[in-house]
């Protein structure tokens, strides 16, 4: 019986004998539609009706630009540290077993829930000049706070949790066998993890970039605070937008938003992309010829 | 032992754990350390001036206020939309997919500015609004909408990964024995998710009480009334109230704590059941 029915909702049309298909979908639809993509779409028709001339102009503003530049510089490199950091931490607490692991696994997901503005000022205090932190960087010239270190610090600490909790399951579930493999032939531990275990991660890496990048991106609660928000040089267009917008310059506002929306879907298409990509490769056998 | 090739030295690994929790240390519990010493700094009686001053009230409560109507919304579409991408398969479901996972890519800044094209004064529903005499930007409806906005994607991404990994038989068995469809999902679905359930509704209610950006756009900053509590972190802040912006962060802070306390509950003592959806809550 059980097989009968199994086999049944796998039949690709029909006869998948559960109920409700068609009330649950039809109202997560147009929940979703009325929630998200029609303010997504007003947006986006707001957009394409600035036309070249709106496009222009708007585009044509130093400061946007400035800010456009310095938000998508220090998301970059902020995204790219996460990583860095999020693959060493993933790793500690996947292969190694110490005293406070739980409780450095737990850690991780601070950064989700603390909230961004809570995080933004947290942060500004413990790096302004006489903060915890701070205090010990001012002698020698080094500013974090109210400069793009700032920025880029504020984001790492959003998009830690993202890079970490990508890699984290991958590591989990990669076998062991190469890595057996290549000691048995006589692989260095280094030259394992170059050859075996980074490519494997790759995926996990890529997925875990895009999203800290995607945050970092369109952050502003955390960055507010600690950036000092000055035209030209501290100024994220997040930012910008809401100033725009308080002048009741619409135009350049909803440019700047329909640039930010386009990095955000290319982020969330990269991130749809890279397993595709490396299934793609993977059935190729792309990778034993490394 | 010692020669294990699978196993970096000792010293290599030690190394590594130092750098791994010296990371964490300085970027994540340095912060929350820093939140709780400025908040109680200047004693407990000065936190608890700051959280009763009537501002202050007035914002916590339009926070619960706006994370009451979130949470049973997002629950209940959230399992409505899980329901149908874990039990089906249909034309356009990647696509689907993706669009449910927007919210967590958009910029809440961006998101708020969305929702003034649409009720703002040159929005496109402004007449009609105005017509009805229906107040949505700068007062509750817009601070709810945009936490709705971005708190979306939370209940769903974290059911459809259990609910595929749990598979429906279950729910197979129950109609075949002549369960309705109600008695199915009480009785066989809902306690089969109950635990995921609560685990995305934790993660949207921390998102949902410290959003900021989209709120900011569309709350107007209304004293006493349209502020939420992170809003109110900033007015403090920015009047160089610092220990009362502290105390008023504490509060939030110990809410995300108390949710990532629940949420480790969860996973040590239910971690099969949401085992497989844990990591990918992004």
């Amino acid at each position: 019986m059980t097989v009968a029915v199994a086999t049944a909702i796998r039949s690709p049309r029909g006869r998948n004998p559960l109920p409700g298909f068609g009330l649950s979908l039809g109202l997560g639809l147009s929940w979703l539609s009325l929630v998200v993509l029609l303010p997504l779409l007003a947006l986006s028709v707001r957009a394409v009706g600035l036309g070249v001339d709106g496009w222009w102009r708007a585009l044509g503003d130093p400061r946007v630009r400035a800010a456009l530049e310095l938000s998508f510089g220090t998301a970059f490199i902020a995204a790219s540290c996460a990583s860095i950091v999020g693959a060493l931490v993933a790793w500690v607490l996947v292969r190694y077993r110490f005293p406070g692991r739980r409780l450095l696994d737990a850690l991780v997901d601070l950064p989700f829930a603390l909230p961004t503005a809570v995080a933004g000022i947290a942060l500004t205090a413990i790096y302004s000049a006489n903060g915890w932190i701070g205090r010990w960087l001012e002698p020698y010239g080094l500013k974090v706070a109210y400069t793009s270190t700032g920025i880029v610090l504020a984001l790492i600490f959003i998009g830690l949790p993202f890079a970490v909790r990508t890699v984290q399951p991958m590591l989990e579930t990669l076998g062991r066998e190469q890595e057996e493999a290549a000691a048995s032939l006589g692989a260095s531990r280094f030259t394992a993890l170059r050859r075996v275990i980074f490519p494997e991660l790759l995926p996990g890496l890529l997925t875990g970039f895009s999203l800290a990048f995607a945050r970092g991106l369109g952050e502003y609660g955390s960055v507010i605070f600690i950036a000092g928000n000055l035209p030209y040089k501290t100024e994220i267009a997040p930012l910008l937008i809401t100033i725009r917008l308080e002048e009741y310059d619409y135009n350049a506002a909803i440019a700047l938003a329909a640039l930010l929306l386009a990095g955000s879907f290319l982020s969330l298409l990269a991130i749809n992309a890279i397993p595709l990509l490396f299934a793609h490769e993977r059935r190729r056998g792309g990778r034993d010829d490394r | 032992m010692i020669d294990d090739p699978l196993r970096e030295p000792a010293w290599v690994r030690w190394t590594l754990i130092a750098l791994a929790v010296g990371a964490m240390v300085l970027l994540v519990l340095l912060p929350l350390l820093m939140v709780l010493s400025a908040a109680f700094g200047e004693g407990f009686r000065a936190w608890w001036a700051a959280l009763e001053e009537p501002d202050a009230r007035s914002a916590l409560s339009l926070t619960l206020f706006t994370v009451a109507i979130v949470l049973p919304i997002n629950a209940v579409f959230g399992t409505l939309m899980a329901w149908a991408l874990a039990r089906f398969r249909f034309r356009g479901k990647r696509l689907l997919l993706s669009l449910i996972d927007l919210p967590f890519a958009v910029s809440p800044v961006v998101a708020g500015l969305c929702l003034v094209l649409l009720f703002g004064s040159q929005g496109w529903f402004a007449q009609w609004l105005a017509a009805h005499d229906i107040k949505i930007l700068f007062a509750r409806p817009g601070i709810v909408l945009a936490t709705l906005f971005i708190t979306f994607p939370f209940v769903v991404r974290e059911l459809i990964p259990l609910m595929e990994q749990q598979g429906a038989d279950e729910e197979l068995a129950a109609r075949s024995l002549g369960a309705s469809a109600w008695t199915m999902f009480s009785r066989v679905t809902l306690p089969n998710i109950k635990w995921g359930l609560l685990y995305g509704v934790l993660l949207c209610s921390a998102r949902a009480m410290g959003e900021f950006g989209a709120v900011s756009v569309v709350s107007g900053h209304i004293r006493g009334l349209t502020n939420t509590l992170p809003l109110h972190i900033e007015i403090l802040y920015n009047e160089f109230d610092t220990t009362a912006a502290f105390a008023a962060a504490s509060l939030l802070s110990g809410l995300a704590l108390v949710t990532l306390v629940v949420k480790f509950w969860i996973e040590s003592r239910h971690g099969d059941v949401i085992a497989a959806s844990h990591r990918r809550t992004s």
